[in-house]
């Protein structure tokens, strides 16, 4: 446990579902160590690619009464991850020094087994590289020492407009990602299959209006 | 989950390979048979194996890497299947040619541990329910030595014809055997209740959770790998399909198709192609969890 875990803890009660995570995402990655990022079509008539990140909307609720909840969705990187083992080749890994979930993309031969050993569908063959690539936390910003310090965190939560990515080591307990999962309730997603996400979200509070 | 005709041709197609070695090795260890019929089926076993092998590169992104699969056999029953299945080829290539039954056995233990190794590939993903059982393996060996005995009746007709009644006989009981451990397993999966739910996905506990966009509107890798895209009907004709063509009519042919080599020959036809509806069903049936973030396009 006191090794070194980064994380992504996500705020559903402030996402405003606008992507721009999703699309700084692609933006950073589309370039740097884990590009290209490659779409197929992206102006013809089926346009599809490749994305680490994504902004889901789900309802909660029966109308009226409902909730519109935005969900962005990337790789957890669970301290459990299931998809490294099944691994033929070693290409998957989990960064020992901060617990990184990352591919090898010279080793990987796009077998695709991993991408089945993922619960949370993290993962996403590059149409173009034919090989698996997924959420790296911008490894090629949080260890880039020519960066500003304030900027060696991942695209997405640089993009956030309203603070709804918060980034850092879960396993620190006076670290801004620990505090709010203690005192919001941070959870994990599917946690039946003890995965162990490192990345938490914390759930939405209802405000009262003030009259 | 989508199926891939490389992994559905790969798997049956070495399965029935695998079967057809066993069944030539233990006639060779007990009833010793002609030369040519060892000779002939280790010629046929490896030929199918070698299509399997073939078949499973279009799998890859990047086939010419595929030899880095050999590295992760501390914890990858894959990069097992990577190391056995050659292995077992090349000691199908030396008994086949010498004879030899130290090389045959060695090749017979390498059989069951190929068989082992494919089953786990899918068994040992706990959250594909439906895979995540010992009927999995018990089902891809049951079948593949079914259908590896049916394989072996034309080729006794044809080395060993006083074999061929009793092979006959033993493919019937075990086609009828594989068959009701498939049908079990059709049982087992029916009755399964999904671990995760879309309220598990996202953490939010309310009876009513529905999905209104998933992100994007155009189609990715996880609308693409992770089903099948085929109406229900589809997939239940597959089903009765494959019930019918994996033995009824198999068996019927082995036993009362008259004996001749066209008859047996058809019945591994339909066989074959029974396992190619079986091996398409047991793709579409597992029900990813990943699917329940992707349940609404917009």
């Amino acid at each position: 446990m006191s090794k070194k875990q980064l994380a992504l803890v996500i705020d559903l009660n402030v996402c405003v579902g606008c992507h721009a995570c999703v699309t700084s995402c692609k933006e950073w990655n589309d370039g740097g160590s884990a590009g290209p990022l490659s779409d197929q079509n992206p102006y013809g008539r089926d346009p599809t690619g490749t994305f680490f990140n994504r902004v889901q909307t789900f309802e909660v609720g029966e109308f009226p009464d409902t909730e519109t909840v935005h969900f962005p969705k990337s790789c957890l990187h669970c301290e459990e991850p299931p998809c490294v083992p099944v691994c033929p080749t070693g290409a998957s890994y989990k960064r020992a020094e901060d617990g990184i979930v990352l591919v090898d993309y010279d080793k990987c031969i796009g077998c695709g087994y991993c991408a089945w050993a993922c619960p949370y569908g993290a993962r996403e063959m590059d149409g173009t590289e034919k090989v698996m690539k997924k959420c790296t936390l911008c490894v090629d910003r949080i260890d880039d020492a020519l960066l500003p310090p304030g900027d060696r965190q991942p695209a997405c939560v640089m993009a956030c407009p309203t603070n709804a990515r918060l980034f850092g080591d879960v396993h620190d307990p006076e670290s801004v990602v620990s505090k709010a999962i203690r005192e919001r309730g941070g959870y994990a997603l599917m946690p039946e299959w003890e995965t162990k996400p490192a990345n938490l979200y914390l759930p939405r509070r209802k405000t009262e209006a003030k009259t | 989950m989508k199926p891939a005709w490389s992994v559905i041709l790969l798997t049956t197609l070495i399965g029935a390979a695998q079967g057809l070695f066993l069944v030539v090795f233990a006639l060779d260890a007990f009833r010793p048979p002609p030369r040519d019929f060892v000779f002939l089926g280790c010629a046929i076993s490896l030929g199918l194996l070698a299509t399997g092998l073939i078949a499973s590169f279009f799998h890859l992104g990047r086939p010419e890497r595929a030899w880095r699969a050999v590295t992760q056999w501390r914890t990858s029953w894959l990069s097992r299947e990577v190391i056995v299945l050659p292995a077992f080829m090349a000691c199908v290539f030396f008994y086949g040619v010498s004879g030899s039954k130290a090389v045959g056995a060695i090749a017979a233990l390498l059989c069951l541990a190929l068989f082992v190794c494919t089953g786990m590939i899918y068994a040992c993903l706990k959250f594909l329910q439906e895979w995540h059982s010992p009927l999995t393996l018990v089902n891809f060996f049951l079948l593949g030595l079914a259908s590896g005995l049916t394989l072996s009746v034309p080729l006794a007709v044809l080395a060993h014809p006083q074999f061929a009644g009793p092979l006959a006989l033993a493919a019937f009981a075990l086609g009828a055997l594989a068959w009701l451990a498939r049908i079990a397993s059709l049982a087992r999966n029916a009755r399964l209740r999904p671990k995760s739910t879309t309220q598990s996905a996202i953490g939010i506990q309310h009876p009513r959770v529905a999905q209104k966009a998933q992100g994007f509107m155009g189609g990715s890798y996880n609308t693409r790998e992770f089903f099948h895209h085929r109406p229900d009907l589809v997939v239940r004709a597959v089903r009765w399909s494959f019930l019918v063509l994996l033995f009824p009519l198999p068996g019927w042919l082995l036993g009362w198709g008259g004996g001749s080599l066209e008859s047996f020959c058809a019945a591994f036809a339909m066989q074959f192609a029974g396992l190619l509806a079986e091996r398409w069903y047991f793709f579409a049936e597992a029900k990813h969890p990943q699917n329940l973030y992707y349940q609404a396009m917009s």
